[in-house]
C-alpha cells in the first residue's frame, strides 16, 4: 500500500525532484512529473514506469515562470490522477552570481522560479487541501533562506520568502486536517550544485528519502540532513554585526 | 468539429462547487464538484456543465453507500437529496409516488398513521428512495419479501441526453429491470412509485434467541423462516472453536387485525420514534463519544461477550413488543456512531452465499479473519431470495455482513483478508453487493455476476448513456474499459 496515491512534483526532470519520483514510484505512488523540457521528463518517466512495472508517472511539460497556466494544468492533472494526496514543489534555479554582481534580469528568474511559481502551484493545492480536510504540502526551501549570506541575496531571500509563505499556508490549512512542510536541505549534489565545491554534500537519493520520511511523519520544518538543523540554529544565533564579518 | 468540440470540453468547472465527499464509511473520500438540482432543469444543466468540461457524472443519494459507490473523484457529483418531494398519496391502495431525494424515513412517517409501512427498509432510515432503487437495497425480511425492486411499481429515468423514459414491469421493463440495482449508471431515477404494506399496528412481536455456533444458528434460521416475518442475526465475531459463529436472532412478525387494541396509538409518529436519550440521562448525540474508547480489539471483543452472555442467558427466549421503527432502524440508535471509528473509518464486506455452502464458507471466513489478527467488530447474518434484477446481488442462501476498522496498521493485512475471503466466495458461487463493496477487484466482480449479465448490462449502458458520461469510482473500479 504506497502512503500516498496520487502525487504532484513540480520541478521533476532532475536532482531532487527527479530523485523524490524515483522514490514515490517505487512505493505505488501515482506520479504527475511537472518540468520544462518534454523530451527529459518522458524519458525519466519511461524509466519509473519500467522499473515499477506499471503506469504510474505520467508527464506534464511546464514553465513554471507561466503562471497563467498553472490553474487550467492544475485541474486538468488532478482530473487525471483521479485525486491529490501530495504536491511538492521542487523547482527551483540558482545561477552563479559573482561576489560584485547585481544582474536584475537574473534575479528576477530566480524569484520567478524559486517563489512566484510555488506561489502559483501551492495555492491551488492549499485551496484543495483545505476542502477535502486532508493532504501533504512540500515545499523545497534551503538552509541559505534563514541568513542573509553575502554570496547569493536573491537566492536566499527567494528561500527565505518561501519560509514565510508555506508557515502561512501551515496555519491556515493545518487546523482542517492538511500538512505542510518545510524542507531545507544543505548542499545536495544535483544539477544545480554541479561544479560548485561545498562542504557536507549529500546525494540527491539520500535527501528525497530524507524528505519523504519528514512528510510522513509530519515533521513541519524538515532540515536535510538532520544536523544542518545544530548548525543553522548557531549561525542563525550569530549577531548581525558579527555575521557581517564571517564569510559563511 | 474536432476543434469546436475540443473547446467545448475546456470550460472549466466552478472551483467553489468543489467538496470533500465520503463513503458512508468515511474510509473512501474523493474532491468532487457537487451540484443538488431541485429538478430535471438542474440536472441537465450539471450534465451539461460536466459535458463541457470534459467530465462525468456520479450520482449521490444520502451518501449512505459503505464504500465508493456514491464517489465521482475530480468529476461531477450530482446530490439528489434535495429533490425530496411526496408527489401523490393513496391511502386506500398504500400507492405513494415520491421524487427521487425523498428518504426512508420521510415515507414511512408520512404513510405510518394511514397504516401503510414500506415492504422493505434498510438498517438505517436515512437512504433515498432513489438511492436505494438503484442499489435495489434489501432487509431483514429478503427471502420473504424480495428486495426493494419488488415493490417499486413504476419510475421515471431521465438518460443523459435530456430524454424522460417511463418504465414499469410491462413498458420498457428490460430498463426497468436494469436500472434498478444498476448502481446509477444508466440515468437518473427522478421520480419513483411504490407500493407500501398494510400493518394492523405500529407493533412488532419480537423474540431474542441465543444461539450457540453456526450449527445452531443455521438450524434456527432454517426451523423460524417459515413462520417469521423478519429474522436477522447477530454474530459475535471474537468467539472461537466451538462457539464459531455464537449470537443472537432476532425474529419479529406483524401483529394480526385485532391483536393490538390500539392501533391507532401505536401507529403514531410519535410511537414510533426512537428514544432520544441512553436510560433517559445521555442524549444521544454524544453517544458515539462514549463508544469511541472501545473501538479497539479488546474492548468490541469484551462487548460482543457481555452481548453473547446476555443472549444465551437472561435474554434468550424473551419476547417483547417493538415498533417498527425502533426494530427496523438498529442503526439509527447512536446517532453518527460511525465516528468511534475515526479516522480511518471502517468498510462492511457484505457476502452472499448459495445455501448449500453458506455454512463452511462463513465459518471460513471468521477463521480468515481471526488468524489474520483482523476481527470484525460487528457480524449481520440475514436469509436472501434470487430476483429478476440484471445485476442483482442475491442468491438462495445467506448473507454476512462483516464491519472492520480500517486503521493504518491493519489496512494491507484488511485488504489480503477480503481478497481470500471474495476467493471462498466466488468458489461456492457467491455474489456481492455494490452499497457495501469498497475492495472488490474487476476480475471478482465478473466472475460474481458472469460475463453475460455484465455485457448485457454495459451494452444497455452504451444504449442509455453513449457519451459514458455516468461514472462512479466504483463503476472506473470494477467495470470500465
Amino acid at each position: 500500500m504506497p502512503h500516498w496515491k496520487n502525487a504532484i512534483i513540480v520541478g521533476a526532470s532532475s536532482g531532487i525532484g527527479a530523485a523524490l519520483a524515483k522514490a514515490l514510484t517505487a512505493d505505488g505512488t501515482q506520479v504527475a512529473l511537472v518540468a520544462r523540457g518534454r523530451d527529459k521528463l518522458a524519458a525519466l518517466a519511461a524509466s519509473l514506469n519500467e522499473a515499477a512495472s506499471e503506469m504510474l508517472a505520467w508527464v506534464y511539460p511546464h514553465d513554471v515562470t507561466e503562471i497563467a497556466t498553472v490553474p487550467a494544468l492544475f485541474a486538468e492533472i488532478t482530473h487525471d490522477l483521479g485525486g491529490l494526496d501530495l504536491i511538492i514543489y521542487a523547482a527551483g534555479t540558482m545561477p552563479r552570481i559573482g561576489p560584485d554582481e547585481y544582474y536584475t534580469d537574473k534575479d528576477a528568474g530566480m524569484i520567478a522560479a524559486n517563489f512566484t511559481g510555488a506561489v502559483a502551484w501551492l495555492n491551488e493545492a492549499a485551496r484543495r487541501f483545505e476542502k477535502a480536510g486532508a493532504g501533504t504540502i512540500v515545499g523545497i526551501s534551503s538552509v541559505a533562506g534563514d541568513r542573509g549570506r553575502r554570496g547569493a541575496p536573491v537566492y536566499g531571500a527567494t528561500k527565505a520568502a518561501l519560509n514565510t509563505y508555506l508557515e502561512s499556508l501551515r496555519n491556515r490549512i493545518e487546523r482542517r486536517g492538511a500538512f505542510v512542510v518545510t524542507v531545507k536541505p544543505g548542499p545536495v549534489d544535483t544539477p544545480m550544485t554541479q561544479g560548485l565545491k561545498m562542504p557536507g554534500m549529500i546525494s540527491a537519493e539520500r535527501a528525497a528519502a530524507e524528505i519523504l520520511l519528514a512528510a510522513k511523519e509530519k515533521v513541519r520544518v524538515a532540515y536535510v540532513p538532520a544536523r544542518w538543523r545544530p548548525i543553522m540554529a548557531v549561525i542563525r544565533a550569530i549577531p548581525a554585526p558579527i555575521f557581517k564579518w564571517l564569510n559563511i | 468539429m474536432a476543434e469546436h468540440l475540443n473547446n467545448q470540453t475546456n470550460i472549466p468547472l466552478p472551483e467553489e462547487r468543489l467538496e470533500n465527499v465520503e463513503g458512508w464509511g468515511m474510509s473512501s473520500t474523493a474532491v468532487s464538484y457537487v451540484y443538488r438540482p431541485v429538478n430535471c432543469d438542474g440536472i441537465q444543466e450539471a450534465f451539461d456543465a460536466a459535458r463541457h468540461s470534459g467530465r462525468s457524472v456520479g450520482l449521490r443519494g444520502a451518501g449512505r453507500s459503505y464504500g465508493d459507490a456514491s464517489l465521482n473523484a475530480e468529476n461531477v457529483t450530482l446530490d439528489l437529496t434535495r429533490m425530496r418531494r411526496i408527489l401523490k398519496w393513496d391511502p386506500e391502495t398504500g400507492v405513494i409516488r415520491v421524487e427521487t431525494g425523498v428518504s426512508i424515513q420521510q415515507l414511512w412517517q408520512y404513510t405510518i398513521e394511514d397504516g401503510w409501512w414500506p415492504h422493505v427498509v434498510s438498517g438505517t432510515m436515512f437512504p433515498t428512495l432513489g438511492g436505494a432503487a438503484a442499489m435495489n437495497i434489501h432487509g431483514k425480511n429478503n427471502w420473504k419479501a424480495g428486495p426493494i425492486g419488488d415493490h417499486i411499481l413504476a419510475f421515471d429515468i431521465l438518460l443523459p441526453s435530456g430524454e424522460l423514459k417511463h418504465c414499469s414491469r410491462t413498458g420498457n421493463s428490460e430498463l426497468f429491470h436494469a436500472a434498478i440495482g444498476g448502481f446509477g449508471m444508466l440515468g437518473v431515477i427522478t421520480e419513483l412509485t411504490l407500493q407500501l404494506k398494510k400493518v394492523h399496528s405500529g407493533l412488532l412481536k419480537v423474540e431474542a434467541i441465543g444461539v450457540r455456533n453456526f450449527q445452531d444458528l443455521f438450524d434456527l434460521f432454517e426451523s423460524r423462516l417459515p413462520v417469521s416475518d423478519y429474522l436477522v442475526g447477530w454474530i459475535d465475531c471474537f468467539a472461537s472453536g466451538d462457539a464459531l459463529g455464537r449470537g443472537q436472532v432476532h425474529q419479529a412478525n406483524y401483529l394480526e387485525p385485532g391483536e393490538d387494541t390500539h392501533p391507532v396509538q401505536s401507529l403514531r409518529v410519535e410511537h414510533q420514534e426512537l428514544p432520544d436519550s441512553l436510560f433517559g440521562v445521555v442524549p444521544k448525540s454524544v453517544m458515539w463519544r462514549l463508544m469511541k474508547p472501545f473501538v479497539n480489539d479488546s474492548g468490541m471483543q469484551a462487548i460482543n461477550f457481555a452481548k453473547s452472555l446476555s443472549a444465551s442467558t437472561i435474554s434468550h427466549g424473551q419476547t417483547h413488543t417493538q415498533s417498527h421503527a425502533g426494530f427496523a432502524f438498529l442503526l439509527d440508535y447512536v446517532p453518527n456512531w460511525k465516528h468511534a471509528y475515526k479516522p480511518g473509518g471502517l468498510i462492511q464486506y457484505q457476502s452472499f452465499v448459495p445455501k448449500e455452502s453458506a455454512q463452511a464458507v462463513f465459518s471460513e471466513q471468521l477463521k480468515l479473519a481471526q488468524s489474520y489478527g483482523v476481527v470484525p467488530y460487528l457480524g449481520v447474518f440475514k436469509r436472501h431470495r434470487p430476483d429478476n434484477f440484471l445485476m442483482t446481488h442475491a442468491v438462495d442462501g445467506y448473507s454476512l455482513a462483516l464491519d472492520f476498522a480500517v486503521t493504518p496498521e491493519k489496512k494491507g493485512a484488511l485488504l489480503s483478508l477480503t481478497a481470500e475471503m471474495d476467493r471462498l466466495v466466488l468458489e461456492a458461487e457467491g455474489r456481492f453487493y455494490f452499497a457495501k463493496d469498497s475492495a472488490l477487484h474487476r476480475s471478482s466482480a465478473l466472475e460474481a455476476l458472469g460475463r453475460e449479465r455484465i455485457s448485457k448490462f454495459l451494452a444497455l449502458k452504451q444504449e442509455c448513456d453513449p457519451e459514458n458520461i455516468l461514472q462512479t469510482n466504483l463503476y472506473r473500479r470494477l467495470f470500465a474499459e
